[in-house]
């Protein structure tokens, strides 16, 4: 197995958008070592033709009639958010620069 | 007067409510005071909400007055988790990312326990999204234990379990992702179920990890844990996992009380090494009491529990990393800018926010989940993770073909110290090793005390695990040897926890 390195953990910070810091990289390389180290026993199962299982129970589809029900106003769904501007939820640039 | 009332078990509350000896409004009042007079000490609440539970109370005590049929619970105070949607009422999940959010919507299990007419008493601290096994993972400190306060009261739901064991609510909800309700529940000698998954709706329980989370009661007895089971259980249309089948009679059960003639298996793997000697001793006299009240033993193996705790360390890291995702700083919740960027972009913005806004546990499970489903090393961790998943099933439909309940430890140590584990994160999740098999396969377990033991005096916790949907099985177990125990003890095992220091109410 490829050891983890700190290279790895920040671009893994990236995906995950979180902004970590220097010295939360450092941290972080070596805590998960550790706990990957750990993890990766579960390869040594006897797991050759086994079914992987995603959910405890058998799932079903699960549908209702299309009918108009009671919801949020804007006003609940708005009370919460960081910013509000012309009764939407106001959010920085999402484009970048380049 | 007061401080016997928060004493009693909500049955006998809710028999000094029906026969009008007690208000709802003195009784929620009498747990306030508690409150007031432990919480400093014990760190039970992220939030009281004393307006809100007095109001419920006056509307039970005046539909009382009225001579309105009532719920049997109607009037019995109850906390709930941080992690369950209450309209009105802060939900932080523990986390600074959701600080001082108010959800505009109730979770099912709390419109429920609204019907019921149990007034609200607050909100309970938790490890941050219920990720850890202390509440040290608390962005807002971590709760004590009331056997003894430099200790864990268990986690995630500590607070839960101490608001219960310091007798500051008959009733409290807890979720258990891995042993969130049991582990707290062994380590402050109290009562805790996980139903089977999909027994309680999930609807309005801020997800950790979907396929394992499951809601469930938190009490002092056994009664009063099945009481409370049947309010919040049953299919919810909202939840799509929910279970559209009747509600196990676990209330039944727990009075009948009776094992004679039940098989109950013994799990090699999960008894003997790895557990501190007086967990085992008093597992093992536990154990002999059930053979004594006409049960019979039985010894199973499942052999690929021993993959459990790996397989439980990706399956939820990749499952919360995904869940989590919803947290971007754009419609609720935190909005941190990055430093010295005016202009930052949404994408920096939200990496700004959640470095700010999540503690060092839910960051590491992030990026190990990320990492378990990234491209090249799925099959590997993921992939091999949801095949052990199976296995572990498979083992418990085969252990369930020769034993109607399986038991063992709850956890393999009484509470350890503050502090003890945080810097060591494996040291942490081993603590789940006997609750995470449970939530893998989706069945239902409880935990209930066994005693104290010998070397620290501290409360050991008995697990029992049944086959899905057959939870009422649990409660018939739990019943009948915590009978046997309370008789051998002389009365309940919280009786014998030390006093709390107090401090004066002023009122």
């Amino acid at each position: 197995m490829p050891d983890l390195t700190r290279d790895d953990v920040a671009h893994l910070a990236m995906l995950a958008r979180i902004d970590l810091s220097d010295a939360e990289l450092d941290k972080m390389v070596g805590e998960l070592a550790v706990i990957l180290e750990s993890v990766a026993t579960v390869q040594q199962a006897p797991i050759g033709n086994v079914e992987p299982m995603s959910h405890p129970m058998p799932l079903v589809n699960v549908t209702r009639p299309d009918v108009v029900r009671p919801s949020l106003s804007p006003q609940q769904a708005l009370a919460g958010a960081p910013e509000v501007d012309e009764q939407r939820f106001s959010v920085p640039r999402i484009l970048d620069e380049d | 007067m007061t401080s016997e009332l928060v004493k009693l078990t909500a049955a006998a509350m809710a028999d000094a409510l029906t026969a009008r000896e007690v208000s709802a409004r003195e009784l929620t009042q009498a747990h306030l005071d508690r409150t007031a007079a432990v919480d400093g000490a014990v760190h039970s609440y992220l939030h009281v909400d004393a307006e809100g539970a007095l109001a419920a109370a006056d509307v039970v005590d005046a539909a009382r007055a009225q001579g309105r049929d009532l719920h049997r619970l109607a009037g019995v105070p109850i906390a709930v988790k941080d992690v369950m949607a209450t309209a009105g009422l802060p939900t932080t999940c523990g986390s600074r990312i959701l600080e001082g959010w108010v959800p505009p919507y109730d979770a099912t299990l709390v419109s429920r326990i609204k019907a019921a007419g149990m007034p609200i008493l607050g909100k309970t601290n938790m490890d941050e999204f219920a990720m850890g096994s202390s509440t040290e993972h608390s962005a807002y400190g971590p709760s004590h234990n009331p056997w003894d306060l430099e200790r864990i009261p268990g986690g995630s739901g500590g607070g839960s379990s101490s608001v219960i064991a310091s007798f500051q609510a008959p009733l409290a909800i807890g979720t258990d992702t891995g042993g969130s309700i049991r582990q707290p529940a062994a380590v402050t000698g109290t009562c805790g179920t996980k139903p089977t998954y999909g027994g309680v709706s999930r609807y309005g329980l801020v997800a950790l990890a979907s396929s394992l989370d499951q809601a469930g009661p938190c009490a002092r007895t056994v009664l009063d844990t099945a009481l409370l089971h049947e309010v919040i259980a049953g299919h919810d249309p909202l939840d799509s996992t929910s279970i559209d089948a009747p509600v196990p009679a676990c209330v039944t059960a727990a009075q009948r009380a009776d094992v004679r003639g039940m098989r109950i298996g013994i799990v090699r793997e999960l008894t003997g090494e790895g557990f501190q000697a007086g967990v085992q001793q008093r597992f093992d006299e536990a154990v002999a009491h059930l053979v004594d009240a006409g049960a019979e033993v039985v010894e199973v193996s499942c052999a690929s529990f021993t993959y459990a705790l790996a397989a439980y360390y990706l399956i939820l890291p990749s499952e919360a990393s995904s869940n989590l995702a919803k947290f971007d700083a754009m419609r609720y919740g935190l909005r941190v800018w990055p430093e010295g960027l005016e202009d930052a972009s949404a994408e920096q913005v939200m990496a700004a926010t959640r470095d700010a806004g999540f503690g060092d546990e839910v960051k590491r499970r992030i990026i190990l989940g990320t990492y378990a489903l990234s491209s090249g090393y799925y099959d590997a961790y993921y992939g091999s993770a949801q095949k052990a998943r199976r296995l572990i099933a498979d083992d418990f439909a085969k252990a369930f073909q020769s034993a109607d309940v399986l038991v063992s430890p709850t956890a393999p140590t009484t509470a350890f110290q503050l502090g003890d584990k945080l810097d060591d994160p494996m040291a942490m999740y081993l603590n789940d090793i006997a609750t995470i098999p449970a939530n893998l396969a989706g069945v239902p377990g409880m935990s209930l005390p066994s005693g104290l033991a010998p070397e620290d005096g501290l409360p050991t916790g008995f697990q029992i695990l049944a086959p899905a949907m057959a939870d009422e099985r649990l409660y018939a177990v739990g019943s009948a040897l915590e009978a046997r125990l309370t008789a051998a003890w002389g009365g309940q095992l919280l009786d014998r926890a030390p006093a709390l220091p107090t401090s004066e109410v002023a009122r």
